[in-house]
């Protein structure tokens, strides 16, 4: 389809704006821009349906089914939104005097009471944006007790190598050096190794758990344990916290800090990609290390505390992406304690529902029996039998109107596809998941080319990614009208 | 008690029973007994709709919403047309995840490579990246995108908001990368000073334009300075201003970033925000963040992909340019929109009212008793005054008549910010109110 810039016509455009009523002002010389500004010149009209068309060609978690494992697409619900949009939110200015923004500050600490209880947590702090963020912030705080103590030699985060992504990366971005461990042939950490590894250098431990195979650490506590013993910390990544809300917390695991996706578990909506919020929560000893400022009570009065000596400092200009967080608080306000655990229970059964009517076809490399709100299916044996590989596989599901599993994660499992339904799924839709799934594979068996030249429904086919990297094209270029 | 599980007890109970398990318990089963929680969650019950409504309305009440703004400071009131805010209300947005699967996510990615190409043209570089938190982030992504091997000292100006340099303090902090501030003097970098600090060690140059005083720096200068060395250039500027200022690319800057929520994004106590960078080709490969490309599909067709994952966490993880994986997306979606709406004309016009406003909102201020612009430079939206008692006690005034004031630096100077919502009439009452105070 046209990109906007190629839609509209020279001096096209909206009329939004009065004209000055004061003495109009202009700038030196040597401060005006000389270059061309090409922006849109288009009609409302055509705002409107390009965005609409844009719109037909995103495919988001009201149009249907999505099991990204690990990302928890639940159902965003409305009224999150709804109040997302009260003008008394949306009109505050970041820096109004305190006392005209209680009823933002109150959204936090209320927020704050009730991750705390869920995680187990002493505090928790919104200041960081998005969860890899609040990962960041997180290990600050390691990084910031050790220091403190003058224990400087420990510089060393060990991440399994079944975890995600962000997790080495934030370490690495926090200043610390990365040490993988093994997982087990069941899918857990390698206390063994993990023993060998600890010492006198090891500043913490990041974990999610469940893990990101979709199976509890059964030995969490030995874990924590040692960890502790080195003199580490343990940091709870909170991706997975969906499969556990009022069963067991991170806190009673033994973790010291934790961070949460609040556009995972608690229903924000992803936005094609953001904003979220990725709160950070941590016992009571590493709170004065927590960003500045800090929101605390004065004489009845809720204020930021900006004098805070030992705090890492700042992570973000204002603090924390609150109309996130309104639509967190929305959410858990909604559900209460006895309905949080009932959507994490929900989570659970949903996913163990799924993996039990496929497991007989499908390999499930660990936790066959049993797994927490996602499992991981391997299609190795399926691609050196058929050809057909995860990523034909999870194309082939974009014909059937279905977002795929995340693909070919974690890299301790070949061929993966990570399957997380979450609790908003109803049974009439996981069984036609079950039946899609099936007939997918039998179709891999039968005509395996079909699967290899999917999708074929979808707006475009499959992109050339090789080109769109060696030739980048990252913006369009004016050649046009707008020029003339 | 809310819920959103669709399927009832009966069905939860049918479906358990297909899998083995009698209760809901047992698919805890392998949760050991010493982490389990002993007790219920101490949360109050949950409520129906109306009920939370209620609840979060009445939480909202304690806000006092300003029906006039004269404070910017890093977060603007601007006119946000309506058209924005109805597009990216759009559920299919809204509920979409990061644009993996390009087959069915063509609408998002085509909206972040219109937003890169605009971002691209409103400061002239190369190439934008698919956004990042704030601007405050986003300046300290760019100082260590500007790291060298040899070079890790990074040259911040004072005249740089200063909730930008304590983010990008945070961020060096206990990293290889130094953070030095280069003084001001009347209210803008010091370019003595500056040349004094330049060395063999400094990766970048940091300067804020229009800066933290609403000042206009020499951006010509520092670029004659810094130009053919291999320091970086970075510039932190408004956006809105761009419309009619010299870019960071006229000025020879080797990366642009800065605040985006005045493109349409409502002041939300803070955020959503949104985070924008650009930078020139050579530096393509060390942005941070998701980059979206232009390819075809199988048959020919345009289309849109996540490209350069090579710099992303998931790829490299240790040695990944940045750890940012979620973004603001929607909200440079929402950008895009608002340039859309705007067009050359209009994000011109902005910018023009907003400098006009300004500068008469400051002439009207200096006819009071006590009033003067405290730098005689020249000035954008943004300006510091005197004034003739003390800020708490202005301010405190204005707040009565419904007026945010100016943000105060000081017991005797404040920051004071117009735009194009502003009108004459907010100005001269402003003034005769202030006229009354002391």
């Amino acid at each position: 389809m046209k990109l906007i810039f190629e839609k509209g016509n020279v001096n096209r455009g909206l009329d939004l704006l009065p004209e000055c009523d004061v003495p109009l002002f202009s700038v030196d010389e040597k401060f005006q821009r000389k270059s061309e500004l090409n922006l849109p010149q288009v009609s409302e009209t055509e705002i409107s349906r390009h965005y609409t068309e844009l719109a037909g060609r995103t495919y988001g978690v009201n149009n249907g089914f999505y099991p990204l494992g690990s990302c928890t697409m639940k159902y965003n619900p409305k009224i999150n939104d709804e109040m997302a949009k009260l003008p008394e939110f949306t009109d505050i200015h970041p820096l109004q005097p305190l006392d005209t923004v209680q009823g933002c500050l109150e959204v936090y600490r209320l927020a704050e009471k009730y991750l705390c209880e869920i995680t187990g947590m002493d505090h928790i702090d919104f200041q960081p944006a998005a969860g890899a963020h609040g990962e960041f912030t997180g290990l600050k705080l390691i990084w910031a007790y050790h220091k403190d103590r003058n224990d400087t030699k420990r510089n060393k985060i060990i991440v399994p190598d079944s975890a995600h992504g962000t997790n080495p990366a934030s370490a690495a971005m926090a200043g610390f050096t990365v040490i993988n461990v093994p997982s087990t042939p069941d899918g857990m950490v390698d206390i063994e190794v993990l023993k060998t590894v600890v010492g006198e250098d090891t500043a913490g431990f990041m974990l999610t758990n469940p893990n990101t195979v979709g199976i509890f650490e059964q030995h969490i506590r030995e874990i924590t344990n040692i960890i502790h013993e080195a003199g580490g910390l343990c940091y709870y990544d909170g991706a997975n916290l969906n499969a556990i809300m009022g069963i067991t917390r991170p806190g009673d695991m033994g973790f010291d800090v934790v961070h949460l996706n609040l556009h995972k578990t608690f229903s924000a909506p992803h936005g094609g990609g953001g904003p979220g919020s990725g709160p950070v929560g941590c016992k009571d000893f590493l709170a004065k290390y927590m960003p500045s400022p800090k929101i605390t009570e004065k004489d009845g009065m809720l204020t930021f505390e900006d004098k805070n000596e030992k705090s890492i400092g700042r992570v973000k200009n204002f603090y924390g992406n609150f109309l996130v967080v309104v639509k967190a608080l929305t959410y858990m306000m909604t559900l209460g304690g006895e309905g949080l655990k009932d959507a994490s229970m929900n989570a659970v059964l949903n996913a163990n529902y799924l993996l039990h009517h496929l497991k007989d076809i499908f390999d499930i490399p660990f936790g066959n029996d049993r797994c927490m709100h996602e499992f991981v299916m391997s299609l190795e044996n399926l691609k050196k039998e058929t050809s057909v590989s995860a990523l034909d596989f999870a194309k082939t599901l974009l014909d059937y109107g279905m977002h795929p599993p995340t693909m070919y994660f974690p890299l301790i499992v070949h061929e993966a596809l990570m399957v997380e339904p979450t609790e908003t799924e109803s049974r009439e839709t996981l069984d036609e998941v079950i039946r899609i799934f099936r007939e997918i594979y039998d179709r891999a068996h039968k005509n395996p080319d079909e699967l290899h030249n999917s999708p074929v429904n979808t707006p475009i086919g499959r992109p050339d990614e090789v080109t769109a990297a060696r030739n980048p094209v990252l913006r369009y270029t004016f050649h046009n009208k707008y020029n003339s | 008690m809310g819920t959103y599980v669709p399927n009832t007890k009966d069905e939860q109970s049918q479906m358990l029973h297909s899998i083995g398990l009698n209760s809901m318990g047992e698919l805890y089963d392998t949760v050991p007994e010493e982490v389990r929680l002993k007790t219920p969650l101490n949360i109050p019950a949950g409520m129906s709709e109306m009920e939370v409504s209620r609840k979060m309305r009445s939480m909202a009440a304690k806000n006092k919403v300003f029906p006039t703004i004269f404070r910017g400071c890093g977060a603007y009131r601007h006119y946000i047309p309506a058209i924005v805010k109805q597009v990216t209300s759009k559920e299919e947005f809204i509920t979409a995840y990061t644009p993996y699967q390009a087959e069915i996510s063509q609408g998002i990615l085509q909206s972040i490579f219109e937003y890169q190409t605009m971002i691209c043209e409103l400061t002239g570089m190369d190439v934008s990246n698919a956004s990042v938190y704030d601007g405050a982030t986003a300046a300290a992504e760019a100082v260590i995108m500007s790291k060298e091997r040899n070079r890790k000292k990074a040259l911040v100006s004072e005249t740089v908001n200063p909730m930008v340099i304590e983010t990008i303090s945070t961020y060096l902090d206990g990293t290889d990368m130094e953070l030095e501030i280069v003084p001001a003097r009347d209210g803008l970098t010091d370019l003595e000073k500056l040349k004094e600090k330049l060395n063999d060690n400094t990766a970048c140059v940091l300067i804020q334009q229009p800066n933290f005083y609403g000042l206009l720096e020499d951006g010509d200068e520092i670029g004659k300075l810094l130009s053919g060395t291999d320091v970086k250039y970075i510039m932190s500027c408004n956006p809105i201003s761009l419309g009619i200022l010299k870019t960071p690319a006229e000025y020879g800057a080797d990366i642009a970033v800065g605040e985006g929520q005045p493109l349409g994004i409502s002041l939300s106590f803070g955020g959503p925000y949104l985070g924008f960078m650009a930078t020139t080709h050579k530096l393509m490969r060390r942005l941070p963040g998701r980059i979206v490309g232009e390819t075809k599909d199988d048959q020919g067709r345009r289309a849109f992909v996540l490209t350069l994952q090579a710099r992303e966490q998931h790829i490299r993880r240790e040695k990944a340019s940045s750890n940012i994986c979620s973004n603001q997306a929607l909200c440079a979606m929402t950008a895009a929109v608002y340039l859309a709406a705007m067009g050359k004309e209009g994000l011109k016009r902005a910018a023009v009212l907003s400098m006009s406003k300004a500068h008469y909102l400051a002439q009207r201020l200096c006819e009071i008793n006590g009033y003067e612009l405290v730098y005689k430079g020249e000035f954008f939206n943004e300006f510091v005054t005197t004034v003739n008692t003390d800020t708490d006690k202005i301010l405190k005034v204005l707040e009565e008549h419904g007026i945010l004031g100016g943000y105060p630096l000081s017991k005797n100077q404040i920051l004071w910010c117009a735009t194009e919502v502003n009108t004459k009439e907010e100005i001269d009452t402003l003034v005769s109110i202030l006229k009354e105070v002391a």
